[in-house]
């Protein structure tokens, strides 16, 4: 919202040469807007604090850099509500109007970088992708859970990038086609098969959600074993490198730590049914060291 | 990172207001499980008593069933086992990769199935018993 400046006059300075005159008056134009936009905002913050059509919303603060905020606390910000308002657009607002320490990552704003996942009204979702309509107020906003907070809403993504690595998530093949300049093709029904899965944008939402991530550290975590499958399932790959992936997966700390809570698949963003991927890992896995001839 | 605020376990804990069905249906099963494991050993020690010979079992067994609270202990019992073998069959069925967009509803229908059979048994474990 606060990113895009509205009522900018733009389109009438293109074309045609300009005087300078009318340059500078332009400019002044443009300040002057500049000047009634930011009265008008700061009207409007004042009356959003009392006003009915605002949005409260209660932020998890915290910043280590800082003396007075080491101690985490939350901050209430009273958001004057726009239609199609999300999550995400009222934290600009927040931040634009009421605090510009104010702290959380985004990038796309339409669910696209992974950038945004918060842990809002007590459940992992995307700021961008989350209407303020949808929610209860006070709409409580936390950095993800099971992860450490760098500061307010940001957390450090370390850990989980270290294990989307551990599955090797590119392809790799060994048998490739015989021309030198010939496609890997695939095949519809395969390109099917793991169309759901390579839709992951590496938001984290499913590992902060789950609870046997939380408790071993090692666990490669939903969004890793959903990656792995995008592989695995892959056949260009071959069969070569489908057991090289498979002996990965079944691990200590892979697929065999899935406990079917469902809880990655009930927050992923990307409707990834994630659950459904690792279970079907897992009887890839059991097909793979059972042999009974 | 060199300072870092981690929450600790007991403060995500509380900040979790939306347990799911799967989250409940795993802390249940587990739950279950283990009170039926308990259960084996109690079993195991009151039939045991028949080792002592036949009298000796016949007058544990009308002491324990004529307490109340051992009838009330039998259809919390129930109640476990049947949670537990509903569950339990529902999490083969996931673990088959079969209805898992419906995981959710058949943990309810688990649960309401339990207590439906739980509610039906009441006349009979309480049948007899002075207070
Ligand atoms: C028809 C009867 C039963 C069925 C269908 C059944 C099914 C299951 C299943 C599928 C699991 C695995 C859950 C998972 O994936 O983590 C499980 C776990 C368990 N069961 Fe049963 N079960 C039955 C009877 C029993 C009995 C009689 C006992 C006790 C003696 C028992 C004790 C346990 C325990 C302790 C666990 C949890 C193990 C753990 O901590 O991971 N079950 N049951
Ligand atoms: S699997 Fe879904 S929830 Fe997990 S990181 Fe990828 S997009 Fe986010
Ligand atoms: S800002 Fe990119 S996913 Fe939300």
């Amino acid at each position: 919202m606060s990113t895009q400046v509205p009522e900018r006059v733009e389109d009438e300075s293109s074309g045609e040469s300009v005087s300078p005159g009318k340059q500078k008056r332009d400019q002044k134009k443009l300040e002057r807007a500049e000047r009634i936009q930011e009265q008008r905002e700061a009207e409007a913050a004042e009356k959003a604090r009392s006003g009915d059509d605002t949005y409260h919303l209660k932020v998890f603060r915290y910043d280590p850099e800082v003396p007075g905020k080491q101690e985490p606390r939350f901050d209430d910000f009273y958001v004057p509500y726009k239609q199609g308002m999300t999550v995400l657009d009222a934290l600009m607002w927040a931040r634009d109007h009421y605090d510009s320490s104010l702290t959380f990552r985004h990038s796309c704003r339409q669910a696209i970088c992974g950038s945004d996942a918060l842990f809002v009204n007590g459940s992992q979702r995307l700021g961008c992708k989350t209407q303020l309509s949808a929610l209860a107020e006070p709409v409580r906003i936390e950095p993800l859970p099971h992860a450490d907070v760098v500061k307010d809403l940001v957390v450090d993504m370390e850990h989980f990038y270290d294990q989307m690595e551990a599955v090797e998530p590119y392809f790799q093949t060994n048998s490739l086609p015989d021309g030198e300049l010939d496609e890997q093709r695939q095949t519809r029904e395969n390109r099917e098969k793991v169309k759901m899965s390579t839709r992951c944008i590496w938001c984290s939402a499913c590992m902060s959600s789950c609870n046997i991530a939380a408790g071993d550290n090692e666990y490669l975590g939903p969004a890793a074993i959903n990656k792995a499958y995008r592989f695995a399932m892959d056949e260009r790959e071959g069969e070569d490198m489908k057991q090289r992936r498979l002996e990965i997966l079944e691990q200590e700390h892979g697929v065999w730590r899935c406990q079917t809570q469902f809880s990655c698949t009930e927050v992923c963003p990307k409707d990834i049914p994630l659950t459904e991927h690792i279970q079907e890992l897992k009887r890839e896995a059991i097909k793979n060291n059972l042999k009974f001839w | 990172m060199s300072q870092s605020y981690n929450r600790g376990l007991i403060e995500d804990f509380s900040r979790w207001r939306e347990f799911s069905a799967g989250m409940w249906a795993w802390i249940f099963h587990k739950f279950t499980g283990w009170v039926l494991v308990g259960y084996l050993f109690t079993h195991i020690a009151v039939l045991s008593t028949a080792l002592s010979g036949a009298a000796a079992y016949t007058n544990t067994i009308q002491a324990l069933e004529s307490l109340l609270v051992v009838r009330i202990l039998e259809v919390g019992l129930l109640a476990v086992a049947v949670f537990h073998i509903l569950n339990g069959v529902r999490l083969l069925f996931v673990d088959l990769g079969v209805g898992l967009e419906a995981q959710d509803k058949s943990f309810y229908a688990s649960l309401i199935l339990t207590g439906v059979i739980v509610v039906a048994s009441i006349p009979t474990f309480l049948s007899g018993v002075s207070i």
